[in-house]
């Protein structure tokens, strides 16, 4: 819980929601009637709307990005370290926007809404979502905010995936785009990482084929295993070692399978916190969505005709000990990008935290960061706002 | 700007593309975006220089020119340049191949180190030349295969590769006769332009 508010924090936020009443067609061919979505801002949106920035979210991320929603929140936004001001995206020059994305469970429509066919929650019948969907859904949000263009849109992981399809779908709505910690696409061990974490969600007897609701039951082994798995993949050996090493809880071995080192400890904690925080529908789906990314794919699988497409400038960052999404993954991008000659600077971090790092306040990675942040020219308020700045 | 930088911006033409091997801070790129609308990108490992290329919003990659540049396609761009850079690498050769590869053109610089203050160093101390332009001792200095004027048109000689423009500057950017008349003695830095 935050005593008071730090002065570099966007202090206390509030969510908002809005309604597209509008029907949307995703990649898959399915339709959803109408959709809402819930979102945060931070700082101030100028009178030409011309520092806007887009925040997308990673797997399990959410609209919450920066701030406190009470005085008694034990932590900030899971953005935090890279929103607020005289941060990376400093709050006091843009307008930020982090969404929650379709088919998530924080209250943008999901498998928890209720599916209008039915009267009943969507559960497993929500259509699976894809990048493009989540993009085609943030245009909808950028045009309720008359936002014509975006000053850049940042990401990573599963974020900086979004961006990239921006770049891509929309070329004339964003002067930036930021990607780091992400791929171009997934890789085989990627996307089996993916299918035991979903396996362990499907084969828990609690989740009844998706229809956990109606039971009264949520399959909370599943989405213990499946966060564990995924944490493991988010450190990196060195940082595990340098968090855990082999530290026992009691300092002696009890020679039965109970919890006893460290690590077994936090992992264990951490899914099952998120047991308790996450639909497993979405989380099904967001993995889905991660399997099916490959903007290539309508190009004929040629990264750099898809980049050809795209006029922004980017920012490309990768973590030396990020093992999920590595740094020879970014440098795909990086290459397609310099094929397609588009404006491009790229960075490999050198620090031991693995893919987790995006999140983390590593001072290199926050400096650079910064840096391109403060470089961006809001051009349309230079022209029409001279004298104020 | 420095004195190689300001001549290899006449070299360069307008409404080209520009690689930068060790480009630095970015002074070259953001100039040459400036004056002569170049599109250029810069390689470069020092973190404080990719955060001054950003601050420029000059395009910079962070990449070890003693890995290879295999990610940049054959004849990609007009120039490839390289300053002062050559004698830090681990295979100039290697890297004047690839930098032919990327490039239709190159521009190289290098101290000489056939300057007459580095020739009477050695020749009176014994010692290696450690001077202004030179400032590290052997054990410490980052500049591995040092060369003078005459070796690298050797090595340009051997490679086929034909010589386009070259000059010859000290620091103090005097239009020294001496200079003009014996390079490899009197030059301190060599600006080479070269092609195939």
């Amino acid at each position: 819980m935050p005593e008071s508010i730090p002065k570099d924090s966007v202090g206390i936020v509030k969510p908002e929601t809005v309604n597209f009443e509008e029907p949307i067609t995703l990649q898959s061919g399915k339709v959803l009637p109408h959709f809402q979505l819930v979102y945060e801002t931070y700082g101030t949106l100028n009178s030409d709307k011309s520092n806007a920035v887009l925040v997308c979210h990673a797997l399990s991320g959410h609209h919450h990005a920066a701030g406190y929603h009470a005085m008694g929140d034990k932590k900030p936004g899971w953005w935090d370290t890279a929103i607020g001001p005289g941060k990376a995206i400093d709050t006091n020059r843009f307008f930020v926007v982090a969404v929650n994305n379709l088919g998530g469970c924080h209250g943008s429509t999901g498998p928890t809404s209720i599916n209008p066919d039915t009267n009943k929650k969507y559960g497993p019948d929500f259509p699976i979502v894809t990048c493009k969907d989540w993009v085609n859904s943030q245009v909808r949000l950028s045009d309720h905010l008359g936002i014509l263009q975006w000053a850049a849109i940042v990401g990573g992981s599963l974020g900086g995936m979004q961006v990239m399809q921006w770049s891509i779908d929309y070329p004339e709505r964003i002067k930036n785009a930021i990607v780091i910690a992400a791929a171009p696409k997934l890789s085989a061990q990627n996307i089996a990482f993916n299918e035991i974490a979903r396996k362990a969600i499907l084969s828990d007897a609690d989740f009844h084929d998706g229809h956990f609701y109606e039971k009264g039951t949520i399959p909370k082994t599943g989405l213990i295993l499946a966060r564990m798995l995924g944490h493991i993949t988010y450190l990196s050996d060195a940082a595990m070692r340098e968090k855990f090493g082999r530290e026992l809880r009691d300092g002696a071995i009890s020679f039965d399978y109970d919890v006893e080192f460290q690590v077994e400890s936090y992992l264990n904690y951490q899914g099952e916190v998120f047991s308790k925080n996450f639909d497993a529908n979405s989380y099904l789906l967001m993995t889905r969505a991660l399997d099916y990314f490959d903007p290539a794919q309508e190009y004929d699988h040629d990264l750099a005709k898809a980049f050809a497409q795209a006029s922004c400038n980017f920012l490309i960052v990768s973590f030396t000990t990020d093992w999920r999404f590595s740094p020879a993954r970014s440098e795909e991008i990086v290459e397609a990008l310099l094929e397609a000659k588009r404006n491009v600077s790229y960075a490999e971090i050198d620090c031991p935290q693995g893919h987790d790092s995006f999140l983390l306040d590593v001072p290199r990675y926050t400096q650079l960061f910064k840096a391109y942040m403060d470089a961006i020219q809001l051009e349309a308020a230079v022209t029409t706002s001279e004298e104020s700045n | 700007m420095r004195h190689d930088l300001a001549t290899i911006q006449t070299w360069i033409r307008p409404n080209s593309s520009v690689l930068d091997l060790g480009c630095g801070d970015g002074s070259l790129l953001a100039s040459l975006a400036k004056e002569k609308n170049v599109a250029g990108y810069g390689i470069e490992i020092n973190e404080a220089h990719l955060i001054e290329c950003i601050k420029k919003n000059v395009n910079v990659i962070e990449q070890d020119l003693d890995a290879d540049l295999d990610n940049f396609k054959s004849q990609s761009f007009d120039t490839v340049v390289m300053t002062q850079a050559l004698q830090a690498v681990r295979y100039p050769d290697k890297v004047i191949d690839d930098m032919l590869r990327i490039g239709k053109e190159c521009v190289i610089t290098f101290p000489n180190f056939g300057h007459w203050r580095c020739r009477l160093y050695l020749a009176l101390k014994g010692r290696m030349p450690v001077s202004k332009i030179l400032p590290y001792t052997w054990y410490n200095t980052p500049n591995i295969h040092l060369c003078t004027f005459r070796d690298f048109e050797a090595l340009c000689h051997r490679k086929s590769l034909t010589i386009l423009n070259r000059t010859v500057v000290d620091s103090n950017d005097n239009d020294n006769p001496l200079i003009r008349w014996f390079p490899n003695l009197f030059g301190e830095t060599a600006i080479y332009h070269i092609t195939r």
